[in-house]
């Protein structure tokens, strides 16, 4: 009888180690696949660089960032007006941004509670959805159409308007974070409540605030639909924010999808310059991040 | 002559509708040194943040009755001008972050827009950091941040950032009570000296910090002023049970 | 003493100025939000008025014969991105379980989430022109394998780089998601035994499932609005798509391409009118995306 009973325990048991190892097995076979599909999915991302630069290079001389495209036909020429352009566009960009989103962010992290903050940060949310081409029609509506015509400005206020949520929330985020004692510390001594945001709040979360700023630069930099009527481009060298400018983004558009070789080389060059800035940017927001946190 | 700085009339605090401070009559002197004691959530806090108006900073929070500082209605000065006369060291530590010491210690007047030249402002730091008792200890290092600056340092750092005012009252919240024996005794010491030059209200849970350094003892209980008197017949000879009972360590 | 009250005075008049300055600010991402809305309701009046309903079933888009029909780009709208959705969707996850579950902390961690972060900064406008001499020929090999019109260009084209370009939304979301799982739960199940496969399709999936959702969600707000790529790579046709390989044309890249040279109002407000519906239909996702989210991290 207890043989009997020990056999039976010895199959059981030899079923169960069966099962085990073939839901082990399963177990590495998942985790194999994970690693394979996280793998493949930064292939592009290489490929995509890779690609890039293997093109960019070979388009980029001092010539490119100092003179004009040439015409259809004529190897050569540069793409000087679309980066004085791009700058031009995001300077006027961040002087619009900057002021509003970092005041809506502190009215935020100030109000947490108020029933404007929530209707404020429901739209602010909202204004971060909105797909880049409506931004673009809406500042057509608003500025291109009233002034007349395609304007640089009118493409800094799209890029403005797209700017402004990320912003908001990273200065929200940052202000947030701070200590209340700093700020009763600045109002015991007798300091103005708007002197103490302004002369001991934000500059104690400037690095955050920056780090933001530079992100939704580099977010930005490459948009290209909210631009398409609003900057619209311009093939000469323009430095009047009341004209049509041309900029990175379009620049690589327009020649991208134009039937010459010349062009396509130009396109590329442009597209090497737009990723080797937006990589540089990523790059110095975590420095600034990391360098100038602020030790309490 | 005594004369009184500080002066409460029937004085109430509220937080919303919670009710934490009642009909608080008290006569703060001149030049002495006030221990505020009381169990705790007895409403302290309230108490000394009522004096430089930082209570109204809480949402909902509201005052009733009169207050007088030097003869002058509390409740009807501004409140920032008020701040300014009126010193507060907060239970931790707080300087400036961004700002060295030395901008620490002058924060007061920098942050104020008050333009000094360099040799008045080198004055009051001295000064303010010698009567801080810090001066020795960081001379050389001006113009390094406060915050890299041990606990008891950055302490007595913003006592002197509270002093470089030249307060009319400093008000001190629990002021060592984030600190390592040594450091507690540096302030305290330096609490003593202090107390020729200037008036200070120290809240305190340690009936012998209270014993060592004030002369004065009020003892809150429930938000009522239960007791206040001098603080060796407070200790010694006390006139309310509540008293007796908190200083025999029945409570709290 | 009137020193004093001068000071005073300017004191408070300062507070308050700030004070009602953040106010206005804050006002203003409001009162722009409702401007935006208000704007494209008015701009797309004359083509409400003219079209009607008929605007999203007409299959014609014919602007010389001032006929528009938005079918064919609602269509090929949802199916690019419903596409992409289904082609990222299981990268998206494993991604999210890589770096929300297996590899948490350390180095391979940073690199990856790096790589992801990246995939998201890179401009649209490059994934199209990268898309249009790597992608587009790659395509056409195939498409001549399959026996299809080897355009190159097309709906599937396009969705393909739309599922690269919408990849790092998901798994942000998903891999914040998978690593707030709770950690009891999970060793609850270990401790009877399951492998780690096991704690994940039957634990952590469905327990994560609605902040999973939220993040597909949001990506697909992403998808349906994205312009550059796809405009470059769809094969703008006016036509009804047929099939994933057929050329086509969506809201936005129609947009695009006729915006600026739309002449006529009513030209014009319809192609606003695409842009409304975007508006309403992307604004509609991401709140409720963000709503399950909420609920989720609640
Ligand atoms: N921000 C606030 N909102 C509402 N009620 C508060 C707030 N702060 C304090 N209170 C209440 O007010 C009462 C007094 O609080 P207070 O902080 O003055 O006490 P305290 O004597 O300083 O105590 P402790 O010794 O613990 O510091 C307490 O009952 C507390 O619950
Ligand atoms: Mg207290």
């Amino acid at each position: 009888m207890k043989q009997q009973q020990i056999n039976k325990e010895s199959e059981t048991t030899g079923a169960m180690l069966r099962h085990i190892r073939i839901r082990n097995r399963k177990n590495y076979l998942f985790k194999a696949l994970i690693i394979g599909a996280t793998v493949m999915c930064t292939l592009p991302l290489l490929f995509i660089l890779f690609y890039i630069f293997r093109q960019g290079f070979t388009a980029i001389n001092w010539q490119f960032f100092t003179s004009l495209p040439k015409p259809v036909g004529e190897t050569g020429g540069g793409i000087s007006n679309a980066i004085v352009g791009s700058i031009l566009i995001l300077l006027l960009s961040c002087v619009m941004a900057i002021p509003f989103g970092v005041g809506i962010g502190i009215y935020l992290s100030e109000s947490p509670k108020s029933r404007l903050s929530y209707y404020g940060r429901l739209s602010v949310d909202v204004l971060q959805g909105i797909p880049s081409i409506v931004i673009g029609i809406i500042i057509y509506q608003w500025v291109v159409r009233p002034m007349g015509g395609f304007s640089a400005f009118s493409g800094s206020v799209a890029l403005a308007l797209m700017m402004l949520p990320s912003i908001v929330k990273s200065t929200e985020e940052t202000l947030k974070l701070l200590p209340e004692s700093l700020k009763e510390a600045s109002l015991a001594l007798g300091v103005p409540y708007y002197k103490t945001i302004m002369k001991v709040i934000v500059p104690t979360g400037l690095s955050g605030i920056l780090t933001g700023v530079i992100l939704s630069i580099s977010r930005v930099i490459g948009e290209t639909a909210p631009l398409l009527f609003t900057a619209f481009g311009n093939p000469f060298m323009s430095t009047d924010i009341f004209k049509p400018i041309s900029s990175l983004p379009l620049i690589i558009f327009n020649y991208a999808t134009s039937p010459y070789h010349d062009w396509h080389q130009l396109a590329w060059g442009a597209s090497l310059i737009l990723i080797v800035i937006i990589l540089i940017l990523n790059i110095i927001s975590k420095i600034v991040q990391r360098k100038w946190k602020v030790q309490f | 002559m005594e004369s009184t700085i500080l002066k409460t009339r029937n004085f109430n605090a509220f937080y919303g509708e919670n009710h934490v401070l009642k009909n608080i009559n008290i006569d703060i002197d001149k030049n002495s040194v006030w221990a505020i004691m009381g169990p705790s959530g007895c409403g302290k806090t309230t108490f000394i943040r009522c004096i430089n108006r930082m209570h109204e900073l809480t949402p909902n929070a509201h005052v009733q009755g009169s207050m007088q500082l030097a003869e002058e209605e509390v409740y009807e000065m501004n409140p920032v001008l008020l701040r300014r006369k009126v010193g507060m060291v907060f239970q931790r530590p707080n300087p400036f972050p961004t700002m060295s010491i030395y901008e620490n210690v002058i924060a007061g007047y920098s942050l104020n827009g008050i333009k000094l030249n360099r040799k008045e402002k080198d004055e009051i730091v001295e000064t303010s950091l010698q009567r801080a008792a810090l001066w020795n200890e960081v001379k050389d290092t001006l113009h390094k941040k406060g915050s890299f600056l041990s606990g008891g340092q950055q302490q007595r750092l913003c006592i002197a950032r509270a002093l470089s005012m030249n307060p009319e009252i400093l008000l001190l919240d629990e002021a060592t009570s984030a600190l390592d024996p040594i450091s507690t005794a540096k302030i305290e010491e330096l609490i003593y000296e202090l107390s020729t030059q200037f008036t200070i209200m120290m809240v305190t849970h340690n009936m012998q910090q209270a014993a060592r350094v004030s002369n004065k003892t009020a003892f809150f209980y429930l938000g009522e002023l239960i007791e206040a008197d001098a603080t060796k017949t407070i200790f010694t000879n006390p006139k309310n049970e509540k008293t007796q009972d908190y200083i025999r360590g029945h409570f709290g | 003493m009137p020193d004093v009250n001068r000071e005073e005075r300017g004191l408070q008049l300062k507070e308050k100025a700030f004070k009602n300055t953040l106010v206005i600010f804050a006002l203003l991402s409001v009162v722009v939000l409702l401007a935006i809305f208000i704007t494209l309701l008015f701009s797309s009046m004359p083509s409400l008025k003219a079209l009607g309903i008929s605007f999203f079933y007409n299959k014609d888009w014919d602007p010389v014969a001032d006929n528009f029909g938005a079918l064919p780009f609602l269509l090929g709208t949802l199916i690019t991105s419903f596409l992409a959705l289904i082609i990222s969707t299981p990268f998206s996850i494993a991604i999210a379980l890589f770096l929300g579950e297996y590899y948490k902390k350390g180095i391979m961690a940073e690199i990856f989430k790096n790589m992801i972060d990246l995939l998201a900064g890179i401009p649209s406008v490059i994934y199209g022109f990268w898309g249009l001499f790597v992608l587009v020929p790659l395509v056409r090999s195939l498409e001549m394998k399959l026996g299809v019109a080897p355009y190159g260009v097309g709906i599937f084209t396009a969705s393909l780089v739309l599922s690269i370009m919408i990849l790092p939304y998901s798994v942000s979301l998903s891999r914040q998601v998978i690593s707030m799982m709770p950690g009891h739960l999970k060793e609850a199940a270990y401790s009877l035994g399951a492998t780690r496969l096991e704690v994940i399709t039957k634990i952590t999936i469905p327990y994560t499932r609605s902040g999973l959702f939220a993040g597909l969600l949001l990506a697909l707000g992403r998808a349906l609005g994205e312009t550059m790529a796809v405009t470059m790579l769809i094969g703008n046709s006016h036509i009804l798509p047929t099939g994933i390989f057929s050329a086509g044309n969506t809201m936005a890249s129609v947009i695009a391409n006729e915006f600026s040279e739309a002449t006529g109002t009513v030209y014009t407000s319809a192609l606003i009118e695409m842009g409304l519906f975007l508006f309403v239909v992307v604004t509609v996702i991401n709140i409720i995306g963000k709503q399950v989210i909420k609920r989720f991290t609640a």
